[in-house]
């Protein structure tokens, strides 16, 4: 089985700019900047299936077409890669940039051809320090090598990259709340649209895509699109780097065919549970995502089947409950978390999640009231899809609401008996 | 009062084009050199820039490592998101209280240590896990944190 995103990754570090060249790396910029147009780029990209693994599942293809058509006079043009990375259970982005950064900056490269960009940036979280220092390194050593800068491999091609570290908020991993971070200014997301591919950072043409999504692309730029499908064991093309955390044997993240079940990914790669749990549930990725039990084991875990099921792929961050572990205990964690993260810019958001997270609080303290799971009930389509400026507060409805299907008898079983019976 | 120094780094940071975007970044140096950003410090860097010092506090008060208030000479920050909690957060943080004799979002009396909760560090899979200043530290426990500890004086 091919593992195209993580075949160099190495235990003593990721490959310098030479191991890189040597192991096949730079030979996708090469040919496109030696035999391709932009456009040919996007369409490539676009017959490969790739969809976007920063956690809406975009099709990557048809995003880098709504850039406008590049006049040569209009400029710049920005492409931003999100390495905000602060999904509750989510590490995948931080393997990739710490363990193959020339990778990266490949895919940015050739990305900022095919939608004709003049200034990326890469825009990390502030905790990610191992990442940052690699990063650096190697693009200081892609400049070295006219990979980036004027004139990249002696074409008119031009493209400037910037590591920007973030200060630091969940929420400016959120697109819009993204490119005001950037402007300097509180990271508030914007209502759309405009479309950032219009109008984005300083209001300029501006691409947006996840760490992961860009490291795919030297590969389907070099093997064809119809290689990267067959990767796949389902619609969506390529592998996916799926993570695992929670008590299960071996917690980690393998990158494997998109679409392997789930079952696969627990039993087989995590070792399944440890000794002395059981299984619970799990939210399949990351926190914002719905809860599934044992009966949808066997779903593959790619954006479409995952949708069919009632849940979402995300960011294909596995989260294990087990037995031994409070599920209300658990929706309070997520609920808090959500409720501190919101920015505040929406009051069904500002002033729900708290809610929410006090009366998980109550209820994980034994003070829950008869009616407390109505109110939570109500609250899950208070904040739902269309009444918020952006998806974190539905992405927090997700995993209330079906945890209030999912452990009914547990939350009962709290308020009822006024403790929490793990504790 | 900031220093020569730090003044010209955020303004060897400015980008003609664009001036105001410097702001998140130059409380970012500011608090890199001190530690925390006092309301002094915040008037100075709203001059130097010719932005609203109420607006530009509004961006201070917004991130998580623009620090508004002191903190100590090492700064720990325990991830309290989900995964870290399943493997753990409670009876790390309970103890860690307990060690230091301070809550989260204290400082100790010796101004050794702060305490400030943080959310996932993207070390899901070897939680729980905490940073202390730039330093990642993970698949913690009582008596490993009790060694880490001991390395920050
Ligand atoms: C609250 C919130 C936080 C987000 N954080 C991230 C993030 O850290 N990294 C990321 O790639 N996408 C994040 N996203 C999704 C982005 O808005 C965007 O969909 C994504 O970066 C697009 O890239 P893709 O098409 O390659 O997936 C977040 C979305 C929301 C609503
Ligand atoms: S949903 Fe929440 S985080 Fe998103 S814009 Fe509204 S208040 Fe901000
Ligand atoms: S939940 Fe703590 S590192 Fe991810």
């Amino acid at each position: 089985m091919e593992r195209p995103l993580t075949r160099n990754f190495r235990p003593d570090g990721p490959f310098d700019v030479k191991e890189y060249e040597k192991a096949g790396g730079y030979e996708a910029l090469r040919k496109v900047l030696t035999g391709m147009s932009p456009k040919q780029v996007c369409d490539e990209v676009r017959a490969s299936n790739l969809r976007g693994r920063g956690g809406a599942g975009f099709p990557t293809g048809a995003k880098w077409a709504f850039m406008p058509p590049a006049n040569g006079e209009d400029r710049p043009r920005y492409l931003i890669v999100d390495a905000d990375e602060m999904e509750p259970g989510t590490f995948k982005d931080r393997l990739l940039m710490e363990g193959d950064p020339h990778q990266l900056i490949e895919g940015i490269v050739i990305g900022g051809f095919a939608v004709q960009a003049d200034v990326a940036y890469i825009f990390l979280r502030w905790e990610y320090k191992l990442a940052e220092k690699r990063l650096r390194k190697a693009i200081a050593e892609a400049y070295d090598s006219h990979y980036l800068g004027r004139n990249i491999l002696g074409t008119d091609f031009n493209l400037e990259l910037y590591l920007h570290v973030s200060a630091g908020r969940y929420i400016c991993g959120e697109g819009s709340a993204l490119v005001n971070s950037m402007e300097g200014k509180r990271a508030i997301p914007v209502a759309r649209p405009p479309q950032q591919t219009e109008s984005g950072l300083w209001g300029r043409p501006t691409l947006m895509n996840n760490v992961e999504t860009m490291c795919n692309v030297p590969h389907i730029v070099k093997n064809g699109a119809a290689w990267f499908q067959g990767l796949s064991v389902c619609e969506d093309g390529g592998t996916k780097i799926y993570g695992v955390s929670g008590k299960v044997k071996r917690p980690g993240a393998w990158e494997l065919p998109m679409g392997t079940p789930l079952r696969e990914i627990l039993e087989q790669h995590a070792g399944g549970m440890r000794d002395g749990v059981k299984f619970r549930g799990v939210l399949p990725g990351g926190a914002s995502t719905e809860f599934f039990g044992e009966e949808h084991l066997d779903v593959s875990m790619c954006f479409d089947s995952l949708a069919q099921v009632g849940s979402r792929l995300g960011t294909g961050s596995l989260i294990v409950l087990d037995d031994r572990t409070c599920p209300v205990g658990m929706l309070h964690n997520l609920e808090t978390f959500f409720a501190r993260e919101s920015c505040g810019w929406c009051t069904p958001c500002r002033e729900g999640l708290p809610w929410i997270a006090n009366i998980l609080k109550d209820i994980e303290e034994g003070r829950g009231q008869p009616g407390d799971l109505e109110i939570l009930e109500a609250h899950t389509r208070m904040l739902w899809i269309g009444r918020t400026y952006c998806a974190l507060a539905p992405g927090a409805m997700e995993p209330l609401k079906s945890a209030l299907r999912y452990f009914r008898d547990d939350f009962e079983r709290h308020i009822r008996d006024k403790r929490c019976p793990w504790r | 009062m900031l220093s020569d120094l730090v003044k010209q780094e955020i303004r060897s940071r400015v980008d003609r084009d664009h001036p105001e975007a410097v702001a998140v970044e130059a409380l970012h140096i500011v608090r890199n050199h001190y530690g925390w950003i006092s309301d002094e410090m915040l008037r100075e860097v709203a001059g130097l820039l010719d932005v609203d010092p109420a607006e530009l506090d509004g961006a201070a008060t917004f991130y998580n490592h623009l620090y508004r208030k002191p903190v100590g000479r090492h700064v720990i920050l325990v991830c309290d998101s989900v995964s870290c909690w399943i493997m753990g957060y409670e009876s790390l943080v309970a103890h860690l209280t307990r060690r230091l004799g301070i809550g989260m979002g204290e400082t100790t009396a010796d101004g050794r240590f702060t305490l400030l909760p943080i959310q996932c560090l993207g070390s899901c899979h070897t939680a729980p896990a905490l940073m202390i200043d730039a330093d990642l530290h993970e698949e913690l426990d009582e008596q490993k944190l009790d060694a880490i500890l001991a390395q920050y004086p």
